[in-house]
């Protein structure tokens, strides 16, 4: 497999620009620092909590927001320093998915014309009736039929909204999607549909997905990485067999312990954090997860543990990472 | 156990009154003191409908409500209008989804969770100050003292629903409705929430009534579950009993396509179609269009509620035992 894209010290703040009189408040560091890679043809998932930075993120590999400073690879240039022209031209190669299916949607635009969008815009629809073949043939691959081609958004419900979405996304070949949480505003009956097709697409297509979520139960099934971000850094990345079956992070822990489990009487073994996230324009010195951490020693408010090897294919950024997480319960206990 | 709620046949529609729209669709249900019910559906089941004629708080017209709602033997759609606000707050607890949107922003919360208290009973403002410190104690507010001349934008999602429930624990109520509490927040502090409701249930035995279209959570804090769909209960049972054993095709299919931490399957499950529009579907079963075991029959007749054991009821022609006509 090889590198297709490459994420090296990535940061993006958000400076105070509120017209309120008094001091600015310091600026926000939605990302901080990240570094990865994301493989052709891979599945990345990126799981975190509200203000994790998780969205600003996919954003920033897009470039649909300039970072503040690192770079971002793509097959082999750097975008960072790309000419607006060079970026567009980019973005026939790389697409999004949005979360909402009822915002991102033109009302009064007909289903043939929003699915057509990204192919006009690279001269790549060709005109009448082959046009209208193409946006056919997108729609049966999302589970449509092409005779919805005419209507209008608010004629479909919000699992064939995010069927169009994906349509008009993958209807120029991208090889890299960001999914910024595709699945969050639907009902769980249409959750597993989304699932699947974009699961399906993707192992037919070969595209590399970068699916964002709130909810590592969710990306269980179409993820082969996943990186978990806690106040704009990652804390946590490995292969998924790494993360859900042997995590290193306590967030990670938490998180995957802290998730609702269809299943009762299992409510005994629940971690479960104290206090809430704390603000992003105030991350606490050192580690950031230090506050709500279990295992928190001085040492995480003095360093900031930085992203290490602990076991094959998982990156952990904790200071106690080493010790494995099934030994270092027992030293709590 | 003694009988607390017990919903009757309860109605909801908008529309001409020839061509209704159905919304809730004559269901009955039970809720025994101390006992915690989850009414589990999908958008447009009609779950948050319940809720909300429960405590009589839609608005007639354009909508109209029938039936019985029976409070402590008292049916609570009969008695005046007037007089619900005694109950509301004071006998029933409502928390909702979003806790900004319920608060009063130009309310400290000490003040609002004293008016809970000051509507309802005849206290001294020094005894309604400390119960309202031991309120916020209760759900784990920390440093209550120092927070009750708090605004609620001071407090993050979580801690405003802690807030909510002070509120509706306020009078101690016997009934707790909580209408999606913990959907607008992460999961570590979902997490919180639950436990604190959990906490709060066993210390003063209220029972809850909890609106949700997460099965995970049901799973967490319900004695017994509801399912609806399209404005019908689908099936009710004991948690264990409903997890281990469903019964319906529709809550079978909803179990299996949750996706969970721990399953190793290649492929979610997925119930094809969508869920239909509020009232679209006027005769038979509603879920006959995406059901796998449909028959004839589902087209003509909506199936009845049956027993399949104890405390275990479900609405299919398909799966209904032998010997139910």
């Amino acid at each position: 497999m090889t590198v297709l894209m490459t994420i090296d010290g990535l940061t993006k703040s958000f400076a105070d620009t509120s017209m309120r009189l008094g001091p600015k408040r310091p600026p926000v560091r939605a990302v901080d620092g990240v570094s990865f890679h994301i493989m052709q043809g891979e599945v990345l998932a990126v799981v975190g909590e509200s203000g994790c930075g998780k969205s600003t993120l996919g954003r920033l590999l897009l470039r649909l927001i300039e970072p503040t400073s690192g770079t971002v690879t793509f097959e082999g240039q750097n975008m960072s320093v790309m000419a607006p022209e060079q970026v567009r031209q980019m973005r026939q190669r790389m697409q999004m998915v949005f979360q909402d299916p009822f915002g991102s949607l033109s009302p009064r635009r007909t289903i043939a014309n929003i699915i057509a969008e990204p192919m006009d815009t690279f001269g790549l629809s060709g005109t009448g009736k082959a046009r209208r073949e193409k946006v056919a043939a997108l729609l049966q691959m999302v589970g449509l039929p092409s005779i919805y081609m005419d209507r209008k958004p608010r004629q479909f419900s919000g699992g064939q909204r995010q069927r169009i979405g994906i349509a008009r996304a993958i209807s120029v070949d991208p090889t890299f999607i960001v999914a910024d949480e595709p699945v969050s505003a639907l009902d769980v009956s249409i959750q597993a549909q989304i699932i699947n097709l974009m699961q399906d697409l993707q192992q037919d297509k070969g595209f590399s997905f970068l699916f964002i979520a709130h909810d590592l139960a969710v990306v269980r099934h179409i993820a082969d990485r996943v990186a978990v971000m806690y106040l704009g850094r990652i804390v946590e990345i490995g292969t998924k067999g790494q993360v859900y079956n042997a995590p290193h992070h306590p967030y990670t822990e938490a998180l995957l312990s802290a998730a609702p489990h269809p299943e009762p009487g299992r409510r005994e073994t629940r971690i479960i954090l104290q206090g809430d996230v704390p603000s992003p324009s105030n991350v606490p010195s050192g580690c950031a997860f230090r506050t709500r951490c279990p295992l928190a020693q001085d040492i995480c408010a003095r360093e900031q543990p930085a992203l290490r090897e602990v076991a094959p294919g998982l990156n952990t950024a904790c200071h106690f990472a080493a010790a494995h997480p099934i030994t270092r319960h027992r030293a709590q206990a | 156990m003694t009988l607390l709620l017990d919903v009757q046949n309860l109605v909801v529609e908008f529309g001409p009154v020839r061509n209704p729209v159905r919304v809730v669709n004559g269901i009955s249900f039970t809720v025994q003191a101390g006992e915690s019910v989850g009414i589990v559906g999908e958008s447009g089941s009609g779950k948050s409908m319940t809720a909300l004629s429960i405590l009589r708080l839609v608005n007639e017209p354009p909508a109209r409500v029938s039936g019985k709602v029976l409070f402590q033997g008292r049916d609570l759609m009969q008695i005046p209008k007037r007089d619900m606000p005694a109950v509301r707050g004071k006998e029933i607890g409502m928390i909702f989804q979003e806790p900004m949107s319920s608060l009063n922003p130009v309310m400290t919360i000490g003040d609002q969770i004293d008016e809970a208290i000051f509507l309802h009973e005849d206290l001294s403002k020094a005894a309604r100050r400390q119960r309202v410190i031991d309120l916020l104690r209760l759900v784990g507010m920390p440093d209550p003292e120092n927070r009750l001349s708090a605004y609620p934008d001071q407090f993050s999602g979580g801690m405003r629903q802690r807030v909510m429930a002070a509120m509706a624990m306020a009078c101690n109520p016997k009934l707790l409705i909580a209408d999606e509490p913990t959907t607008a927040l992460d999961v570590t502090i979902q997490a919180q929430v639950l436990a604190m409701m959990l906490d709060i249930r066993t210390r003063l035995n209220s029972a809850i009534l909890l609106i949700t279209h997460d099965l995970g959570v049901v799973a967490e804090i319900c004695d017994r579950v509801v399912v609806m769909y399209a404005g019908h209960i689908m099936e009710d049972a004991g948690v264990h009993e409903l997890f281990a054993n469903a019964r319906h095709p529709y809550t079978q299919g909803l179990l299996k396509s949750v996706p969970t931490l721990n399953d190793t399957r290649k492929r979610l499950h997925q119930i094809p179609g969508t869920v239909p529009p509020a009232g679209t579907i006027k005769q038979g079963c509603p879920f006959r269009p995406r059901c796998p075991m449909r028959m004839d029959r589902c087209a003509v007749e909506m199936p009845p509620l049956v027993a399949h054991g104890p405390a275990h009821r479900a609405a299919c022609w398909a799966t209904q035992p032998e010997g139910v006509a």
